[in-house]
């Protein structure tokens, strides 16, 4: 037993360097870091997240970038739901066809889709908006969602729905007060997956923004061509691009590995 | 067992629509590109199947199509066995369990630049650890700006620190599935760790993988922003993928019915190959 885990060990070891070495950079100056090489910050220095923190163009990249994976999340699951319920309650013409459909949208490379977006989106009048990020990005969240979500609402009994009729529950309101909560770490484990791939993907969230609901990862891009190479400011807001997941995957632990076990194939 | 109920379609019908919206139109303005030419002002050619011709018989496609395949089959030669060893010795219970996932998840969840960025900087030759390390302390020469095969390692690298995690989570939800029953049966055969794993966890597991292969099939087929942050395609064209190729010409050079054209071709050979593995993996299942 103590001989195996040396495996994990050196694993998560190889994860973390590359992330280490983020941290370190972020707390050295630009000129230490040109300098030369240092494993450790020589002159610690708070002075990259100061700017970061007080300079509108950067902290509002990250407003930006959490209000509209917020946003995101809730639109994806909301209309996942009744979905994913229809998928695992009823047979109707056409199920399993139109399953197979939602799922081929997750194969679609986002380059495919940068231009067209931009199109559409302005046409409509949504470019620059939170909005339409979040409606982007449900392009392969609420397939994903409505998969999660139907594996974890086939393994609650039937019987639950027909006892809830016999009491004389209504349908939204079983729907509310018994079903929900009794598939709750479903809905963690979609919104976890929601949070994940909204919050990471760059080329869709650019594309469909100029200035207004800008992500902080396109912001780091500019600074990153415009300003020289300022590597500790970079190594700084990468950092903090860290922080967010990291919460969030903390609440949902326990469910992760679960998640994906109880999709159908 | 599920009963006939036509009512589905109102349940389905806000997923449909917010899909369709995403999919159909944009798929619609790909298919309107790739037939015609365009001059700017709104002003359309019809062409035809040119675009497509032409790119059926470039050089070009076919070495970005190449490189593509290669990369796709190196990583998940790469991280589907590696995935399952990590998974495999893992513990089962006990307070490391959830340290274990948050740590191995972390890497998925930063932003795909960022980690381009990251590595660009892990790997930077004077002052990046990794590259200082493999220069000044291993005296290998290492410069993945000059170098093709160090790039192609520096990005199949990357591509495993960013994924393998994914295997290792899905194969892990696997394997605390199986009833301890079973190992308890497997010891009173007297089965090797070997057969263990061949007769009982491989079975159990296969779902599972069958999703995995899956998903880093998909995304690693589209992956764009990584490669493209830490190599940008080079050096020369050794890294050039085929979105970083498509983003080219579409952004670049501004070929808009090529690069539609290439975009169907590129959307339908992902479709074909899903559809094929995912064939073959649930074949048995259906018997």
């Amino acid at each position: 037993m103590q001989k195996r885990s040396i495996v994990p060990i050196i694993y998560i070891l190889f994860l973390l360097l590359p992330i280490y070495w983020l941290v370190t950079m972020s707390f050295k100056t630009t000129n230490e870091i040109l300098g030369g090489f240092s494993l450790f910050p020589q002159t610690f220095t708070l002075e990259n997240y100061r700017v970061i923190f007080t300079d509108p163009t950067w902290y509002w990249g990250y407003i930006n970038s959490i209000s509209y994976v917020t946003l995101n999340m809730v639109i994806s699951i909301a209309v996942a739901l009744p979905a994913a319920y229809a998928f695992s309650r009823y047979r109707f013409l056409g199920d399993k066809q139109l399953f197979f459909w939602l799922l081929t949208n997750r194969m679609a490379p986002a380059a495919v889709f940068a231009l067209p977006f931009f199109q559409l989106y302005s046409a409509v009048g949504l470019f620059d908006t939170y909005l339409a990020v979040a409606l982007a990005h449900c392009l392969f969240n609420v397939p994903l969602s409505v998969w999660i979500l139907e594996g974890f609402m086939a393994s609650v009994p039937k019987e639950l729905d027909e006892t809830a009729y016999v009491d004389g529950y209504s349908f939204p309101r079983f729907f509310v007060t018994i079903f929900l909560p009794s598939i709750k770490a479903g809905v963690g484990v979609a919104a976890f997956f929601c949070f994940m791939f909204s919050w990471v993907e760059l080329l869709l969230a650019k594309t469909l923004t100029a200035v207004a609901a800008k992500p902080i990862a396109a912001i780091m891009t500019k600074t990153a061509s415009s300003a020289g190479y300022e590597l500790g400011l970079l190594a700084a807001a990468g950092t903090l691009t860290i922080i967010p997941g990291a919460i969030v995957i903390y609440f949902v632990r326990n469910y992760i590995a679960k998640g994906f076990a109880m999709g159908r194939v | 067992m599920k009963t006939v109920n036509q009512k589905g379609w109102f349940f389905v019908l806000p997923v449909l629509l917010l899909v369709a919206f995403n999919a159909l139109i944009p798929m619609m303005t790909v298919v309107n590109y790739s037939v015609q030419e365009t001059f700017g002002n709104n002003l359309f050619l019809w062409e035809g199947l040119t675009w497509f011709q032409q790119l059926l018989t470039e050089e070009r496609f076919y070495k970005a199509l190449g490189r593509q395949f290669m990369f796709t089959g190196l990583i998940l030669v790469i991280e589907v066995p590696l995935g399952i060893a990590i998974a495999l010795s893992m513990p089962r219970q006990g307070i490391w369990v959830p340290v274990c996932l948050i740590l191995m998840a972390l890497p998925m969840l930063i932003p795909w630049n960022v980690v381009g960025a990251m590595w660009n900087i892990f790997t930077l030759p004077d002052i990046g650890l990794l590259g200082y390390f493999l220069n000044n302390v291993l005296g290998i020469n290492y410069d993945m700006t000059q170098d093709p095969i160090a790039a192609w390692v520096t990005i199949i690298t990357m591509d495993v620190w960013h994924w393998t995690s994914l295997v290792v989570l899905l194969a892990y939800a696997g394997l605390v599935s199986i009833p301890d029953a079973y190992y308890q049966a497997a010891k009173i055969d007297g089965a090797s760790n070997w057969s263990v794993f061949r007769f009982i966890q491989l079975p159990k597991m296969k779902p599972v993988l069958t999703i995995a292969i899956l998903l880093r099939f998909m995304d690693s087929f589209n992956i764009y922003t990584e490669p493209f942050v830490l190599t940008g395609g080079g050096p020369g064209n050794s890294t050039t993928l085929l979105s970083i190729d498509l983003v080219k010409r579409a952004l670049g050079q501004f070929d808009l019915g090529p690069a539609a054209a290439m975009s169907l071709i590129y959307f339908a050979i992902t479709l074909l190959v899903s559809w094929l593995f995912y064939t073959l993996m649930t074949k048995d299942d259906l018997n």
